[in-house]
């Protein structure tokens, strides 16, 4: 099946998921991220590629934070931003998918960053794009979300530029995770030899291994030695039922302490995606402590998002 | 009306006829193989020359989406779909809108089914009313209108008291009892194999156990209560297993799988498409092979279509959100084809699979070539290569995971009653 | 085509922006050629002027230029580094070859989004002919008239060295 993300140059035309992307596109976005990592320290945060472009944020499913990284982006780029958020109130009144979509595309926006709740939604709407737009995955389901899982590498590879060289530890739910999934393509395409995932059984999906990643269920040994602890949001609802039995337990057994800490290696970095629970996954000694890199990731966040955009944006 | 057809190659599983042969037809019926009856003369001569003569096709499941559903499909358009098809006789489940638990609504619907005269329909009963899994149907009356048989359709049954009890009471009167198994809490919300694809694209997986749980319950079940079981749609290897086991052991138990997952893994599913959204999913190629051995060593009797009509505004979503299903009738024969070609068993094991054993699980009069039979036929070119594509489809439902692909096989002429349903131009 | 030895031109501008130094100067190179010819010249402008250190930047312009519709962001744009305040300085932006003044305007405005210098200068190692813009360098080492099919290049060898090198142009 043809890669709905490249174009027939082989250049990137859509950014959906990580998976199947050559390493060359994946350096090229995170070598365009350093050249915008200085723009907010200027006076004037804001260079004029996109001028005149219009920037749409559809989230079928809402996130404020999410969305308002991609419109810093947008603006810094001089993009105009139009922010919708269709929820499911539009869906619920018997409005289909491609009803919405034929709509955006009636706006004559110039790029869509879109999140949505169902696995592949963003892939599907990409579909029935006409040719001339662009379509940025801000997460779909449990699918992807690909900006995420670039923006920490980018992390990763800002503090640990040898990637051919790391270990890499990922904590916590990559059942439901788009961003673990986006992690272990994105880690494991720029030749990171050693990804692990730790977590209980029951949040783990099946055949995990064949993503190319270690398991563990143990802190202790699936920390040994590791340069890079990513560690993953513990949704509320997924805290206490039938997948943990409590909060309390899950922080004993996988949350990140000063402690478990100190079996990866000393100069290891931590990440988070946010937002963070404290004391479900991550202890604040260890979010806030020194090894702590995550608001850096924020930072880059915008970087990389910017990147992404002024790829997708240019060139006729 | 006297009809010669002549020097086709004879398929007739039943009788155990594979042998060049001509078949005569006067008034409906069968009265002549190989011999001329005395005194025949042809009103219309067919010439099967390099064609196979068969039975007409038995389906084991196609939904005709009637009552109910015309969005997706009607009862004309389903059943000249059977006829293109090569199929003359099939059982449709209950999960029409409203549910089949109603005498009523059988007798409307075979009454609809004989006025068009395309295809014999042998409606399947719901087991519960409304597929609830709770009271029991009046499976008397049901049977009295044209049932041939209880079924749950896609609905699992989660209290087993009640399963018990409608297999007690299905046994009482020796009806057949037809069951998708699969574990209903295992299966919820799921919507593909639960393995590496599912992994990837983050789609809700449903464990392979979830099928051998449920097989192995009514299994159990029909054996306790010595009830007449068969079990729809197999698409796993320990389901495979199980129902070997169990046929071993002298359990009444029959069982088929869908063409398409005789080809098919959750691989094709690729990057979401949709149309690979079945119901169950498409499993491993472990899973998939499994299946065409167990149809080879007869642990599976037959092939069924699966028909399931779905229109466009239900498969143009997200995957999960995308209803599942396929449309099934105009490629049941080629698949079957096509699954003997691929595990080396002979033309005439599958046309059995589609004609002598699914009449046998339907308890039916249909399916074999005998003389004085009704002449239901099917003559097809098993060596037709076609490209499928949406616009030929005589079915509503255009959406199947092999469309654009190569077949081989196709049927040229349909006989229901000794009258010509569908010739192929 | 006797091309001209860009060391003696890179000597030659040295001199040149040695002569316009003010206390309040800072020098900008432009990727890449612009960087190197930078290096150097702040190499042998400290050899002079022991004292104090002269602040310096890089510049890229990929994010300013006027093809980014056309041509999209280039492969492997270098970070911007503009670490001293841009307010009050006499910046010396300099780049290697000068051909449309395309690369200069776009230099120009990502430098004022850094903060309003007191003046710019602009020099160049050789001016190529062919302003598109009412753009024009002040020091210049040579001028040689080229065609557009002609592409000019300054490359810098493992020893520091530079080369400069003429061909027909890859459209």
């Amino acid at each position: 099946m043809r890669n709905l993300q490249l174009d027939a140059d082989g250049k990137l035309k859509h950014l959906l998921t990580i998976e199947g992307l050559p390493k060359k596109i994946l350096t090229q976005i995170l070598d365009s991220a350093e050249t915008f990592v200085g723009v907010a320290e200027r006076d004037i945060k804001k260079v004029p590629l996109l001028r005149g472009k219009t920037v749409c944020n559809i989230f079928f499913e809402n996130s404020t934070r999410t969305r308002t990284t991609f419109e810093i982006a947008a603006k810094r780029l001089s993009a105009d931003v139009i922010n919708l958020n269709v929820g499911t109130s539009s869906q619920s009144k018997g409005e289909t998918i491609l009803d919405t979509v034929d709509n955006l595309i009636a706006m004559h926006a110039d790029m869509f960053v879109v999140r949505h709740s169902q696995s592949g939604a963003v892939h599907f709407i990409a579909q029935h794009m006409p040719e001339n737009i662009s379509i940025i995955n801000a997460g779909d389901g449990r699918h992807a979300h690909p900006t995420q899982g670039l923006l920490d590498v980018f992390t990763v590879r800002r503090y640990k530029p040898d990637m051919h060289n790391l270990r890499v530890a990922l904590v916590g739910d990559v059942l439901h995770s788009r961003v673990a999934r986006s992690e272990i393509h994105a880690l494991t395409t720029l030749g990171v030899p050693e990804v692990r995932v730790i977590a209980p059984k029951t949040l783990l999906p099946a055949d995990v291994g064949k993503l190319g990643v270690q398991v563990f269920h143990d802190m202790k040994a699936g920390l040994k030695d590791v340069d890079v602890v990513m560690m993953l949001r513990l949704q509320n609802e997924r805290m206490t039922g039938a997948l943990l039995p409590s909060a309390q337990e899950y922080f004993k057994t996988f949350g990140l302490t000063q402690e478990k800490l100190s079996y990866a290696k000393p100069d290891a970095i931590v990440m988070h995606p946010g937002p963070m629970n404290r004391g479900v996954e991550i202890d604040s000694s260890v979010a806030d402590g020194s090894q702590s890199v995550i608001l850096p990731q924020v930072t880059y966040g915008i970087a990389v998002r910017m990147a992404v955009m002024a790829i997708l944006g240019g060139g006729a | 009306m006297k009809i010669h057809i002549k020097n086709g190659h004879l398929i007739d599983p039943k009788n155990n006829i594979d042998a060049k042969k001509d078949v005569f037809i006067v008034a409906g019926k069968i009265t002549g193989i190989d011999q001329c009856p005395d005194g025949f003369v042809a009103n219309q001569t067919i010439d099967a020359t390099g064609l196979i003569v068969a039975p007409g096709f038995v389906d084991l499941s196609a939904r005709l989406r009637e009552p109910g559903s015309a969005h997706h499909a009607n009862l004309k358009s389903e059943l000249r779909a059977a006829a293109a098809g090569g199929i003359t006789s099939l059982a449709c489940p209950p999960d029409t809108n409203p549910i089949l638990d109603e005498p009523g609504l059988v007798e409307m619907l075979k009454h609809r089914a004989k006025l068009l005269n395309l295809a014999h329909v042998y409606p399947l009963g719901a087991l519960t009313r409304k597929l609830e899994g709770k009271l029991l149907t009046e499976m008397c009356a049901l049977t009295e209108a044209g049932c041939v048989g209880f079924s749950q359709a896609d609905v699992s049954m989660t209290d087993t008291q009640v399963l018990w009890r409608a297999f007690e009471y299905a046994a009482t009167f020796g009806y057949t009892i037809f069951l998708r198994a699969e574990d209903y809490y295992l299966a919820k919300e799921g919507v593909a194999h639960d393995g590496e694809i599912a992994s990837r694209l983050g789609l809700k997986g449903i464990p392979a156990a979830a099928e051998g749980l449920a097989i192995a319950s009514i299994l159990r079940i029909a054996h306790a209560t010595n009830t007449r079981v068969h079990l729809c749609r197999l698409s796993t290897a320990e389901g495979v297993d199980l129902v070997r086991q169990a046929k071993q052991q002298g359990v009444q138990v029959t069982a088929d799988v869908s063409a398409q997952h005789c080809h098919l893994t959750d691989h094709d599913i690729g990057y979401f498409n949709a149309h690979a959204n079945l119901k169950p999913p498409l499993r491993s190629m472990r899973d998939k092979n499994a299946l065409c051995l167990g149809l080879k060593d007869g642990t599976i009797d037959a092939i069924c279509s699966d028909h399931t009509p779905v229109d466009d505004d239900a498969k143009l979503l997200p995957f999960a959100e995308a209803e599942a299903g396929a449309t099934g009738l105009e490629l049941l024969l080629p698949l079957a084809l096509k699954w003997a070609v691929d595990n080396q068993a002979s033309l005439f094991d599958a046309v059995a699979k589609i004609t002598s054993q699914p009449a046998k699980i339907l308890a039916i009069t249909g399916g074999h070539l005998s003389l004085h039979a009704d002449a239901d036929i099917a003559i097809f070119n098993p060596t037709l290569e076609w490209t499928v594509t949406a616009s030929q489809f005589k079915s509503q439902g255009k959406n199947t995971p092999f469309l654009g692909l190569a077949m081989l096989g196709r049927t040229q002429t349909t006989l229901l009653h000794g009258q010509i349903t569908y010739q192929h131009s | 085509m006797q091309l001209p030895n860009p060391e003696a031109l890179l000597a030659e501008i040295t001199a040149k922006i040695q002569a316009q130094l003010q206390p309040n100067t800072a020098l900008v190179g432009i990727h890449s050629g612009g960087v190197w010819l930078m290096n150097r010249i702040l190499d042998n402008i400290q050899q002079n002027i022991p004292h104090g250190t002269i602040p310096i930047g890089t510049l890229d312009a990929a994010l300013y230029r006027d093809d980014y519709a056309e041509r999209g962001l280039k492969n492997e744009p270098k970070p911007s580094n503009i670490a001293f305040d841009v307010r009050g300085k006499h910046i010396i932006l300099i780049d290697d070859i000068f051909y449309t003044g395309r690369t200069a305007r776009a230099a120009m405005n990502e430098l004022f989004d850094y903060g309003r210098p007191t003046s710019i200068t602009l020099a160049v190692l050789i001016n190529r002919g062919g302003v598109e813009l009412p753009i024009f360098p002040n020091i210049i080492g040579a001028e040689i008239l080229l065609t557009p099919k002609q592409n000019l290049q300054l490359s810098q060898d493992s020893k520091g060295k530079l080369h400069l090198t003429l061909e027909a142009y890859h459209a």
